[in-house]
């Protein structure tokens, strides 16, 4: 007996080096695994969720869709830098982006998500209430809360390639009743009888980036046949008065560099070309860049951000381990002074579980989230209760007769069944949250918890069963056993 | 040998006042949606200097944003409705303009398209957690005559603690503005999960003290399964609630609601695993319902 828990103590001092040596240091390298993973939350980075907009699509094309729109993504995420990028489908409309360790900007992130399409506007007089009230094209009403009103800043100007120098709109000036307000309306045009609005679709991928005359940053682009056909009808419409034509990503104002709507007023009739002006460099380089390769096949709305700064989650996990540590010197405190010599074994065991544990997510490549370390922390409180039932088991079979050796035995063997049905229905739960978890959009948090609680489980039914009970075998072997007072057994006196 | 059993109508009563308490709190106060299933932004931001959260939100609602502040670690903490990228920036520049230069520490923004799944989701994870408790409790209890009881009495225990634990956070949220997020139904289901557990323990000594015959009578096998298990129950609910207080306490807000959430439901767990799962598994045992409110009268042992 004795010897084949000396070999038992012999594997348990093993298994635990051996932990001992895969955890540590922390971010070292073992069997291939890079230290603890952490998730979002405490490692700082982006998670972003979009959801696209299949309206407008072919029925059965859908999957591809989304493919191309998720390649699109990987190419806009790729000149970012971040080390370990991750865009996967969720659902079947719905595309996550995750950043990890990253710290990138609000333009940056909305870059990503981007659709890229540009589409032209007229400024139009629709009639408020009821009143039949004839639409006027190109006049300025007094703002209205309705739409934007066209800036008229001089600074942007789109005209054709090759013509004269651009005159100074005039203002239209007209004295009419407020019953009308004036607001952006996509510009339609009529080709092949059908009618169509005029946008960047019809723009052929050859944009580029150009310094003007006054060293003003031009965005250029080439209409293709379809393009020219709209284009020739609409600027031709507008050009009568110089009337402005707005410019439009999704149903936002395309901003110039001094955050002002771009709406250059039309100064002559545009055919194959134009230029775009009033951008940013890097805006007007991106935007090229986009509008030439990377424009996705249908928009995107973001539904869903987290974005955590990497000092914040740092925060987070000093906190926790500190939490932790404190939370299991407290429980070991209890174990020692209600328990004595057998909640010292435990207290050892609990030593042996927490190494193995942490091995474990090590090894197998758990993602430690927030709610996770909340998992493993609470799962040092629970992975005593297998211990304090098996203890409790001893101090009844002793009570009733049965010497120390027979009632330690018979406490591991009575208490088995209320452990095994108990730590089932935890096991239960884990496995509800781990699927909880991934099946929603922000669940990896939850999703941790429910691997980390499920391993704290299984391991801690381990370590409590077996090398609680080696422990005890051994030292019940010794001359100390014959206080029985070390394990809290006062014979002839019951203690509860 | 203490006579729980038959001081049942007491523990019914304690667990009636809770239960009615928590639910006419639940329906005047409500339960505040977080973000995750209502929609809406979470701006972490950190001062150079320190901030009042009070005197932030007097300025937050001059800024014309409603919404509430929380402190965290210094940081101030924003709960708003959902913000574009570009109200985001004028709520922080609105805010530095009074206090002074601050860094974004964080944001979080979830669109009613996520909220809603996100709150279906959990609704079902919670009745699904419950049924597969009742299945495994029938099949582990099937040796026991009538194994149905065991997983149903098991099953409205956990139910006790998860209305008490609502309950709670309604109060709370009338009193705070304490909102229930993901980290809530986290807790939630680890309280279900843990209320489970030690119901399952007190049943697992009265399967084997049926099976040992210690007496003919249901209700003396209960009482003296109840008071064997008592310092087991007691001891392990210490050992978590020591380790769940460390949460609370060195955590914070982050995991407060998740930390709060085991707090409360813990100790209801271990009440309702004591007083209610088996008392109620007794008067069912019997038919008497009549016992419910008289309480039996041991008289063996």
């Amino acid at each position: 007996m004795l010897r084949r828990n000396t070999w038992v103590l012999i594997t348990i001092i093993v298994v635990f080096a051996l932990a001992l040596w895969v955890l540590l240091p922390i971010e070292g390298e073992r069997f291939g695994r890079q230290g603890i993973q952490f998730g979002l939350d405490l490692k700082g980075g982006v998670r972003l969720v979009y959801q696209a907009d299949l309206s407008g699509v072919t029925p059965g094309t859908e999957g591809e869709i989304m493919d191309g729109v998720l390649a699109v993504i990987a190419n806009r995420i790729n000149p970012l830098g971040v080390t370990e990028p991750d865009f996967h489908r969720r659902g079947d409309d719905q595309i996550v982006v995750e950043l990890p360790g990253t710290d990138i900007t609000d333009i940056q992130k909305e870059r990503i998500g981007r659709t890229a399409l540009l589409g032209f506007r007229e400024w139009v007089q629709v009639p408020v209430g009821g009143e039949e009230v004839e639409v006027e094209v190109g006049t300025e009403e007094e703002a209205s809360e309705e739409g934007e009103e066209p800036v008229d800043s001089g600074e942007e100007e789109q005209a054709e390639e090759g013509e004269g120098d651009a005159e100074e709109p005039v203002d239209e000036e007209e004295e009419r009743e407020p019953v009308t307000i004036g607001m952006w309306v996509p510009a339609m045009g009529t080709v092949n009888g059908e009618e169509k609005a005029l946008n960047s679709s019809y723009f052929k991928e050859n944009t580029y980036i150009d310094r003007g005359q006054f060293g003003e940053i031009e965005l250029h682009f080439e209409w293709n046949e379809e393009g020219i056909e709209l284009s020739e009808q609409i600027t031709g419409r507008l050009v009568v008065g110089n009337q402005p034509l707005g410019i439009f990503e999704g149903d936002q104002p395309l901003l110039g560099d001094d955050g002002q709507p771009i709406a250059p007023r039309v100064q002559a009739v545009i055919t194959d070309r134009g230029i775009i002006t009033g951008l940013s460099m890097t805006e007007a380089t991106e935007l090229s860049k986009q509008l030439n390769a990377g424009r996705l096949p249908v928009p995107l709305t973001r539904v869903g951000e987290m974005t955590v700064k990497p000092k914040l989650g740092e925060d987070f996990v000093d906190l926790s381990v500190r939490a932790g540590l404190i939370g299991i010197v407290l429980v070991m405190l209890f174990m020692i002074a209600y328990y004595r010599i057998p909640g010292l074994m435990a207290s050892l065991a609990l030593v042996f579980y927490g190494a193995i544990v942490l091995a474990l997510f090590k090894l197998l490549g758990v993602t430690l989230t927030l709610a996770g370390i909340g998992g493993f922390v609470l799962s040092i409180g629970m992975a005593v209760d297998a211990n304090v039932l098996i203890f409790e088991r001893m101090k009844e079979e002793f009570r009733m007769g049965r010497a120390l050796g027979a009632a330690t035995e018979a406490g591991f063997n009575r208490a088995w069944t209320a452990i095994r049905d108990s730590n089932i229905t935890t096991m239960i739960v884990c496995g509800i949250l781990i699927w909880v978890g991934g099946s929603i959009a922000f669940g990896g948090s939850v999703q941790g918890f429910g691997v980390t609680l499920l391993i704290g489980v299984t391991v801690s039914m381990i370590t409590a069963i077996v090398a609680t009970r080696t422990l005890l075998r051994l030292f019940i072997g010794t001359n100390l056993a014959k206080q029985t007072r070390l394990f809290t057994i006062y014979s002839g006196k019951k203690n509860v | 040998m203490f006579d729980i059993v038959g001081k049942r109508p007491v523990f019914f009563a304690i667990s009636a006042v809770l239960l009615a308490g928590s639910v006419i709190a639940l329906l005047v106060l409500g339960l505040n949606p977080g973000i995750d299933f209502s929609s809406g932004s979470i701006t972490t931001l950190s001062f150079e200097q320190a901030v009042d959260p009070t005197e932030a939100e007097e300025e937050l609602a001059a800024l014309g944003f409603s919404g509430r502040i929380d402190e965290w670690q210094g940081d101030l903490v924003i709960h708003t409705v959902q913000l574009t990228a570009g109200e985001k920036t004028s709520l922080r520049e609105g805010l530095e303009e009074k206090f002074g230069p601050a860094e974004e520490m964080g944001f979080e923004s979830v669109d009613p398209v996520i909220a809603e799944e996100t709150a279906g989701t959990a609704g079902i994870a919670v009745s699904v957690s419950a049924v597969g408790i009742l299945l495994y409790l029938t099949w582990a209890f099937r040796r026991m005559p009538r194994p149905l009881h065991y997983g149903a009495c098991a099953i409205i225990a956990l139910i006790h603690d998860v209305v008490i634990v609502l309950g709670v956070f309604a109060i709370l949220g009338g009193i705070f503005g304490w909102e229930i997020n993901l980290m809530f139904i986290t807790g939630i289901l680890a309280v279900i999960g843990y209320s489970v557990n030690n119901t399952v323990v007190v049943f697992d000594r009265i399967r084997e003290n049926l099976q040992r015959g210690v007496s003919p009578d249901f209700e003396v096998v209960v009482n003296s399964s109840l008071v064997e298990t008592m310092s087991r129950s007691l001891n392990t609910s210490l050992t978590t609630l020591v380790v769940v207080m460390a949460l609370v306490l060195f955590v914070g807000v982050s995991i407060q609601n998740f930390a709060v959430v085991l707090l409360i439901g813990v100790i209801a767990g271990t009440y309702s695993s004591l007083f209610v799962a088996p008392q109620l598994l007794a008067v069912w045992h019997k038919g008497k319902w009549r016992g419910f409110v008289q309480g039996p009268t041991l008289t063996t042992r």
